[in-house]
C-alpha cells in the first residue's frame, strides 16, 4: 500500500506511522486474553503483566527472562513468572525480536506486583509485523475478558 | 461448607479458595507476608475445616492402638500424639493427632481431605460394644495462634499456657464457654491450637485485639503450607499417601514395632524403594512443583510431592521421594518445565527455631 511513503520519513514503529496506517491509537495499551499488557513506542513494543494477572499469582518471587536477540512467535513463552502458589508462562503477543530485558526483576521480582505498569514490565520487544498490534485486546475488550465489571 | 469465621475472613480481605469442599482464607495480606508474621511475632489461622473424631467408651484405647502405629499407652490425661494410621500394606491412610482428655476419652484431628474416609476405616475394626465413634467438626471450631509470641497473646486474654508443655491441652473456660488448648501446631514454631463451641466464634476477635500489641496477623492456608514446608512437616496427599509408608518419609520416629498396629507386619517385611528428602534448587529461582522429576544426569530418580519458595531462606525449596541410594547433599537436578535446574538434596528441617 502507501507505507513506503510515510517509512522514509516516519520511524517505522511511531504511534503517528501506525496511527497513519492502522487508524488506531496504539498510544493506548492493548491486551492479550493471556493477561499481557502491550505498550507501543518509537522503539518497538512493551511488555508487562496485568494487575488481574499479578493479583492472582500472588507473590512473585523469581522472573525468567528471556535472552536479548532472540526472536519469538506470537504465543511462544518468552519469560517465566514464579509466584510462591503457582508458576506462569508470559507469551510473547506478536512475532518479534527482544530487543531490551527488565533486569531489575532478577532482583526484585515482587516488582511485579508492586508495579504491574511501570516498574515490573518485562521485555521489550521490535515486532515483525505491525497488522498484529491491531488484533490485541482493547481495555474494555481485556475487562470483559476477566469479567470486570467494574467501570 | 463455610466455617464460623467466614464472614471475618472477608471483612479482613481475604482471599477465599475452596479446600475440599470449605470456603477458606487462602490469604489476607499476602503469603510472605503472612509467613514472616508468624516467625516473627504471631499468626492467627482458622482451621476449622480439619475434621476432629470424638472416639469415646473402654476399648476406644485399643481401637485407637490398632489404627495408629505410634504408641498410646504413653500418652496420659491432657496429652497428644502425632501418628500416622496405615493400611494393610503399611501405606498411609492418614495422619492425625490424637488428644487424650481422660480415660476413654479421645479427640482425633484429622486432615479435612481424608475425614469421611478415616471415619470408615476407624470403625471397620471398632467394637461397637465398647467405644464410639463422632465426627464433630461442624459442632467444634478450631483455631491455631502460631509464633513466638502467641503464649503472651494468651496470658494477655487470661487463658495461660506458659507452663505448658508442647503437646499438652489445658481445658478452661473461654468467652463463657468451655475450650482446650493445646500447645501443638503445624508452622514449627511455638503455638497452640483452641477447640471450642462454635457458637464461640467471638474468641476469633479476643484473640487479635489481645494480640494487636504484639503484631498478630490473620494467617491463610498460603503461608500455612509455606510455613510447614520449611519446618519438615508434611502435608497428606502430597508428601504421605496410601503408595507411602512412615518409613520411606521421615516418620520412622512415629513408628512403635512394639506395639500392635494395622500394618506393622508390612512395614516389617516391606522393601524400601524411596525416601522422601528436602532439596534446594541451586543457581535459579524456579520454584518446584508437586510432580516435577527428578534427574540424576539423564536418569530420572525420583519425583517432587511438595515444591515451594522459603521466604525465611529467600529461595525455592521442596520435597522429593528419590531412590534410596540418594542421601542429604547428593547432586541432583530437578525438571521444571523445559528445562533443568541443579539442585541439592537436603534435610527437611529448613527451618529451626
Amino acid at each position: 500500500m502507501h507505507a513506503a511513503i510515510y517509512y522514509l520519513d516516519t520511524a517505522p514503529w511511531s504511534n503517528s506511522f501506525l496511527k497513519k496506517i492502522f487508524k488506531f491509537d496504539l498510544l493506548v495499551r492493548r491486551y492479550t486474553k493471556d493477561h499481557e499488557w502491550v505498550d507501543t513506542t518509537d522503539d518497538g513494543i512493551i511488555v508487562g503483566i496485568t494487575e488481574f494477572a499479578q493479583d492472582q499469582l500472588g507473590d512473585v518471587v523469581s522472573v525468567e527472562l528471556p535472552e536479548v536477540g532472540i526472536s519469538y512467535r506470537h504465543n511462544d513463552a518468552i519469560a517465566i513468572i514464579d509466584s510462591v502458589k503457582t508458576s506462569t508462562d508470559v507469551y510473547s503477543p506478536v512475532d518479534g525480536r527482544v530487543t531490551h530485558v527488565n533486569e531489575s526483576l532478577l532482583s526484585q521480582p515482587e516488582l511485579i506486583n508492586k508495579s504491574p505498569y511501570q516498574d515490573g514490565w518485562i521485555v521489550k520487544m521490535m515486532p515483525e509485523s505491525p497488522a498484529q498490534l491491531e488484533s490485541l485486546l482493547t481495555k474494555d475488550q481485556y475487562d470483559e475478558s476477566v469479567g470486570n465489571t467494574e467501570k | 461448607m463455610r466455617t464460623a469465621f467466614y464472614e471475618r475472613h472477608l471483612g479482613l480481605g481475604a482471599k477465599i479458595v475452596d479446600f475440599y469442599g470449605w470456603d477458606m482464607p487462602l490469604q489476607y495480606s499476602g503469603i510472605i507476608q503472612e509467613h514472616k508474621g508468624v516467625r516473627g511475632s504471631a499468626g492467627l489461622f482458622d482451621v476449622s475445616h480439619m475434621g476432629r473424631l470424638k472416639i469415646r467408651g473402654p476399648g476406644a484405647q485399643d481401637l485407637i492402638q490398632r489404627v495408629i502405629t505410634n504408641d498410646i499407652r504413653q500418652v496420659g490425661d491432657g496429652q497428644s500424639l502425632y501418628s500416622p494410621m496405615c493400611n494393610h500394606s503399611g501405606g498411609i491412610v492418614d495422619d492425625v493427632i490424637v488428644s487424650r482428655l481422660g480415660p476413654g476419652d479421645f479427640i482425633m484431628v484429622v486432615n479435612a481431605s481424608n475425614r469421611t474416609k478415616d471415619m470408615d476405616w476407624i470403625m471397620t475394626g471398632m467394637d461397637m460394644n465398647r467405644c464410639e465413634i463422632k465426627d464433630v467438626t461442624t459442632e467444634i471450631s478450631l483455631l491455631a495462634l502460631q509464633g513466638p509470641q502467641s503464649s503472651h497473646i494468651l496470658e494477655k486474654m487470661g487463658a495461660g499456657m506458659m507452663g505448658v508443655k508442647p503437646f499438652r491441652l489445658v481445658q478452661m473456660e473461654l468467652d463463657g464457654g468451655p475450650c482446650m488448648i493445646s500447645r501443638t501446631g503445624y508452622t514449627g514454631e511455638d503455638g497452640f491450637e483452641l477447640f471450642f463451641d462454635g457458637g464461640h466464634a467471638g474468641i476469633w476477635d479476643m484473640i487479635l485485639e489481645s494480640g494487636a500489641e504484639f503484631g498478630i496477623i490473620p494467617v491463610g492456608l498460603g503461608a500455612r503450607d509455606t510455613l510447614r514446608l520449611e519446618a519438615g512437616m508434611m502435608l497428606y496427599g502430597n508428601d504421605i499417601d496410601e503408595d507411602t509408608t512412615p518409613l520411606e518419609a521421615p516418620l520412622g520416629w512415629t513408628v512403635k514395632m512394639e506395639t500392635d498396629f494395622i500394618g506393622r507386619e508390612a512395614l516389617l517385611s516391606r522393601e524400601i524403594t524411596k525416601k522422601l528428602r528436602g532439596f534446594m534448587v541451586v543457581d535459579s529461582g524456579r520454584v518446584a512443583r508437586k510432580g516435577d522429576t527428578i534427574y540424576d544426569n539423564e536418569r530420572p530418580v525420583g519425583t517432587v510431592t511438595s515444591g515451594g519458595f522459603s521466604p525465611t531462606l529467600g529461595r525455592p525449596i521442596g520435597y522429593c521421594y528419590v531412590l534410596p541410594e540418594y542421601g542429604v547433599g547428593s547432586h541432583i537436578e530437578v525438571g521444571i518445565g523445559k528445562k533443568r535446574y541443579k539442585a541439592q538434596l537436603a534435610s527437611t528441617r529448613f527451618y529451626k527455631r
